[in-house]
C-alpha cells in the first residue's frame, strides 16, 4: 500500500547547517496496517512523514502509494490519497470558517472544486450526524467558527475531516503532543475508533512510548535518519513501553561510546 | 444635490475597487500593490478602445480583463518565480505605467464626446424622466442623467456584490477563503495554493480594472495619473467597512466594502466642500487609514483601563 524505498533527504546541503534528515529509509505498510514510528528529536521521524505527504521532494529513493509512483508529485496532488493530522491543533482547520465549511472543504479532498454550492442541506445533515457521533457535543455548533473551539476539539475535528473521505493512507504527525492529557486520550480513542472502523492504512509518528507500545500493528524506531529497529507481529504485541525505553537507552550509550572512541582516536592520530 | 449624487455614484463605482482589495488583501491575504497600475490600465484600455470605435460595454469588459491579466502577472512573479509579494506588485505596477502610456498613446484621453457607458444613463434617464437634463426630485433640482447614472452604478454594485457572495459559498469560493485562512491545511486537502491565489488576483484586479474603466467613462477622461493613491483609497474603504459591520463573515464584509466606499467618498466630498485643499487629499486619506488602523487598538486599551478602574472600585466597595 505504502512503499518507501531507500529515501534520502539532506536539508541545507553543503552549508554549516546541513542536516541529513533521512539517510536511506525503507519501509512498507501493507493495506489496512497501522505503523507507528518513534524516535528522539531530530531522528527523522517527522521528516519521514513529511516526505510521504510531499511537504518536500526527497533527494533520492522512491515513494509509492497504492502502487502509484508519487516521489515527485507536489503535496496538493498527493492529497487525493492522503488524510493528514498535524501536530499543531491549529494547523488542520481554517479558524475563521465554520465547522460545516471546514468539513465541506475536507469532503472534497483531492477532487476538482467547481462552482457547485459547498453546503447542501443533505450534506449538513450528514456532517451533523458525524460530528454528533464523536460525542463532543459540537453538533449544534456547526455554524460557529472553528477558531472558537479548544485545541482538543479542533484536533478531533481535524481527525474527523482527515477520514471524512476515506483516505488510502492516514498520516498522523504526533497529533496528541500539543494537547492536555484528557484531550489527548479522547483524540487517541477517536483515532482507534476511526482506523478500526474503516481499516485504514496508517502511518503514525509519536513521541509517546505508551502510544507506540499499545497502538498499531508494526513499530519502527528511528535514529539519525535511519531505521534502527523494527517490531512486528507477536514481538510488537508483546512490546512494553519499558522495553522501548531500554532500546533507546542502548542506542544512546552506543553513541556516547562512539564519540569518546572518536576523541581517543583523534588525540592519538591527528 | 449634484454633489451628493456624484459622490454616491463615484463611491459605488469605487466599491468595485474595494471588492478587489477585499479579495486580495483579506480573502487570500496577498498584499497586492498592483492596484494603482491596474486601475489605470482598466481606464486606459477602455478609453483607447472607445476612441477606436469599440462598443463601450466591450471596451469596459476588455479593460477589466487587461487588469485581471496584470493580476496574473503579479501572482506568477510571486508563486512562479518566488519573488516577494510586495516586490511582485511593485514591479508590475511600475511596468504598467509604461504600458498604460503605450495603450493610450498619450497621457490623457478625453471621452466627453464619445459614446461611453454613460450613454446608457442618458437612455435610462430619457426612459424614466423623459429628459436627460434638470428634473425635480422631492423638491430638489437634479440632473436626470446623474440620477440614472447613480441607479446604474447601484444596480451594477448589487449584481457584482451578490455574485461574489454566491461565489464564496461554492466549493471553489470556500477553498479560496481557506487559502487565506490556513494555506497549510488547504494544501493538504489538495488545493494548488499558488494557482488559486493567482486566480484570486485575476478576479481582484479585474474588478479594480472595471472600476477604472467605469471611472474614466463617468468622469469623461482617462488619465495616466488616475490610479495614484487608489490602493490606499480601497484599503480605507475596506477598513471603514469592517469597522461598520464588526464581523469577518464574507457576506457582511462585501456589504461593508460598499458602505465603506460610499461613506468614505461622502466624507471626502464634505471635506472638500468645507474648503479642504484638493492637493492635501492624499495626505488626509493616508492619515485616515493610519487612524483607522491604530485607533481601535488604543480605544480598546482605553476601555480596558476604565473597566479595570471600575473593577477596582467594585472590589474596594465589597
Amino acid at each position: 500500500m505504502l512503499q518507501i524505498s531507500d529515501v534520502r533527504k539532506t536539508f541545507f546541503p553543503r552549508t554549516p547547517n546541513e542536516v541529513r534528515a533521512l539517510q536511506g529509509v525503507s519501509a512498507t505498510i501493507p493495506k489496512g496496517t497501522w505503523l507507528s514510528v518513534i524516535g528522539t528529536n531530530g531522528s527523522g521521524k517527522s521528516s519521514l512523514l513529511n516526505a510521504v505527504a510531499g511537504s518536500f521532494i526527497v533527494d533520492s529513493g522512491a515513494i509509492r502509494i497504492n502502487d502509484q509512483e508519487v516521489t515527485k508529485l507536489p503535496e496538493h496532488r498527493r492529497a487525493r490519497w492522503i488524510g493528514r493530522v498535524f501536530q499543531d491543533p491549529f494547523s488542520g482547520t481554517a479558524p475563521t470558517m465554520t465547522i460545516a465549511e471546514n468539513m465541506a472543504l475536507a469532503v472534497r479532498r483531492g477532487k476538482v472544486r467547481g462552482l457547485g454550492l459547498a453546503l447542501s442541506t443533505a450534506q449538513r445533515r450528514d456532517f451533523r450526524d458525524r460530528v454528533a457521533a464523536m460525542g463532543l457535543g459540537l453538533e449544534d455548533r456547526l455554524d460557529n467558527p472553528i477558531g472558537t473551539l479548544s485545541g482538543g476539539q479542533r484536533q478531533s475535528l481535524t481527525l474527523l475531516m482527515a477520514v471524512l473521505k476515506k483516505p488510502d493512507l492516514l498520516l498522523l504527525d504526533e497529533h496528541t503532543a500539543a494537547l492536555d492529557p484528557k484531550s489527548a486520550d479522547q483524540v487517541i480513542s477517536l483515532t482507534k475508533q476511526f482506523i478500526e472502523r474503516d481499516s485504514l492504512t496508517t502511518l503514525m509518528v509519536t513521541h509517546s512510548m505508551q502510544q507506540a507500545a499499545s497502538l498499531g500493528d508494526q513499530l519502527i524506531m528511528m535514529d539519525q535518519g535511519r531505521i534502527i529497529h523494527t517490531l512486528e507481529g507477536d514481538a510488537k504485541t508483546r512490546a512494553m513501553p519499558a522495553d522501548l525505553l531500554a532500546k533507546f537507552e542502548a542506542v544512546r550509550q552506543s553513541k556516547q561510546l562512539d564519540r569518546s572512541a572518536a576523541e581517543v582516536l583523534q588525540s592519538q592520530y591527528v | 444635490m449634484t454633489l451628493l449624487i456624484g459622490s454616491l455614484t463615484i463611491g459605488l463605482i469605487l466599491s468595485l475597487l474595494a471588492f478587489g482589495i477585499l479579495i486580495s488583501f483579506r480573502v487570500v491575504v496577498f498584499e497586492d500593490l498592483t492596484v494603482d497600475g491596474s486601475l489605470a490600465l482598466g481606464g486606459a484600455t477602455a478609453a483607447a478602445l472607445v476612441i477606436g470605435g469599440w462598443h463601450p460595454v466591450a471596451a469596459t469588459l476588455l479593460g477589466a480583463f487587461a487588469s485581471g491579466v496584470a493580476g496574473i502577472c503579479t501572482g506568477t512573479l510571486h508563486h512562479g518565480f518566488g519573488i516577494n509579494r510586495l516586490l511582485s506588485g511593485i514591479l508590475v505596477m511600475t511596468a504598467l505605467y509604461s504600458v498604460n502610456l503605450r495603450v493610450m498613446g498619450k497621457s490623457n484621453i478625453p471621452l466627453m464626446h464619445e459614446r461611453t457607458v454613460m450613454s446608457y444613463a442618458d437612455w435610462l434617464s430619457d426612459a424614466l424622466f423623459g429628459t436627460t437634463s434638470v428634473i425635480n426630485v422631492f423638491g430638489w433640482e437634479a440632473v436626470g442623467r446623474d440620477i440614472a447614472g447613480l441607479l446604474l452604478a447601484l444596480l451594477l454594485t448589487l449584481v457584482i456584490g451578490i455574485t461574489l457572495y454566491i461565489f464564496f459559498r461554492t466549493n471553489l469560493g470556500v477553498a479560496m477563503l481557506a487559502v487565506g485562512d490556513n494555506s497549510r491545511m488547504i494544501r493538504a486537502l489538495g488545493v494548488n495554493v499558488g494557482f488559486l491565489t493567482t486566480a484570486a488576483l485575476f478576479v481582484a484586479n479585474g474588478l479594480i480594472g472595471l472600476a477604472g474603466a467605469l471611472m474614466a467613462q463617468y468622469q469623461g477622461f482617462a488619465d495616466i495619473q488616475m490610479g495614484i493613491g487608489m490602493l490606499v483609497w480601497g484599503v480605507a474603504s475596506v477598513i471603514l467597512g469592517e469597522s461598520l459591520v464588526q464581523s469577518n463573515k464574507i457576506g457582511l464584509l462585501i456589504a461593508g466594502a460598499v458602505m465603506g466606499s460610499v461613506l468614505f467618498r461622502l466624507l471626502v466630498a464634505i471635506a472638500l466642500r468645507w474648503g479642504l485643499n484638493p492637493n492635501d487629499l492624499k495626505l488626509i486619506t493616508a492619515l485616515a487609514v493610519f487612524a483607522a488602523l491604530v485607533l481601535p487598538r488604543y480605544l480598546s486599551q482605553v476601555t480596558q483601563f476604565f473597566r479595570r478602574l471600575s473593577d477596582a472600585a467594585d472590589l474596594r466597595r465589597s
